[in-house]
């Protein structure tokens, strides 16, 4: 069930993900987007991480991609179907690059993925703290304790990112 | 699953590599540098069932800060816009030597 389920989900992501390459429209790749996200969060589920799976899809396909979309209405670009592809140059560069990548991870995946099955016995210790504690108090324990000042510095590192949102799309007096 | 998360996290990065040299639209490349964003997310969780749950925490400080560059980078394509009248980046030619 939770292969079935997996592979379902990773369908998902990749139709997104190359429908977010291949649209002519922002707004469809944006929706692609949100596929793909949303497809995202359910292998999270899978994968036992439910506190982050929620907080994927509220902030992340919620929030940040609204914003995307507030943006693509602001400008007035939900009606632009210009072909935007670059020229051929910069295609067999993209396609090289990305057919580098994508060989190096082929080529690892092929050699390495038998030592990837070994369980290092992190799982387990992750499933105790969730029957312990629930899907938030096994993030939050190490969050506040362990991690307290990162955690107050990304505090930080969003009131500068509201502070110059606003100063760099305020009209030039 | 491990090994399956992770081959599914090394396509959507390569698509997202791909959808920022290939295409034009800023908006649309700045949605593909968020497919990166989530392909390592994807990444972390994965290998969270086997390090320990510091991978689920880093998921969490690496979304914090993609939301602070959509703000960011959306703010600045807004400034963009109003200059140039365009989301093509072949139009935004100020630094090009």
């Amino acid at each position: 069930m939770t292969e079935v389920l997996f592979f379902i989900f990773a369908a998902v992501a990749v139709g997104g993900a190359v429908g977010v390459v291949m649209s002519r429209s922002s707004v469809a790749s944006l929706l692609f987007t949100v596929a793909t996200l949303a497809s995202t969060a359910g292998i999270y589920v899978l994968l036992e991480a439910h506190f982050l799976a929620a907080v994927q899809i509220i902030v992340y396909a919620g929030a940040v991609m609204v914003l995307f979309l507030f943006v693509i209405m602001l400008l007035n670009l939900g009606h632009e179907y210009r072909h935007d592809i670059r020229g051929n140059v910069a295609l067999i560069m993209g396609f090289a690059v990305t057919g580098g990548i994508g060989g190096l991870l082929a080529r690892q995946v092929g050699s390495g993925s038998a030592g990837l099955e070994t369980n290092l016995g992190a799982g387990d210790a992750i499933d105790a703290a969730l029957r312990e504690h629930g899907a938030v108090g096994a993030i939050a324990q190490p969050l506040f304790t362990d991690y307290v000042v990162p955690f107050e510095l990304t505090g930080i590192l969003l009131l500068v990112a509201i502070v110059g949102a606003l100063v760099l799309a305020k009209k030039a007096s | 699953m491990l090994a399956e998360s992770l081959v599914l996290a090394g396509v959507i990065f390569v698509l997202g590599t791909l959808g920022v040299i290939v295409r034009r639209n800023v908006i649309i490349m700045f949605l593909c540098i968020e497919l990166q964003l989530n392909a390592v997310n994807l990444t972390f969780v994965a290998f969270s069932r086997f390090v320990g749950i510091e991978g689920q925490l880093f998921v969490f400080f690496v979304m914090t800060v993609a939301a602070a560059e959509a703000a960011v980078g959306l703010a600045l394509i807004i400034s963009i816009f109003r200059h140039y009248e365009t989301v093509n980046v072949n139009h935004f030619n100020l630094l090009k030597w």
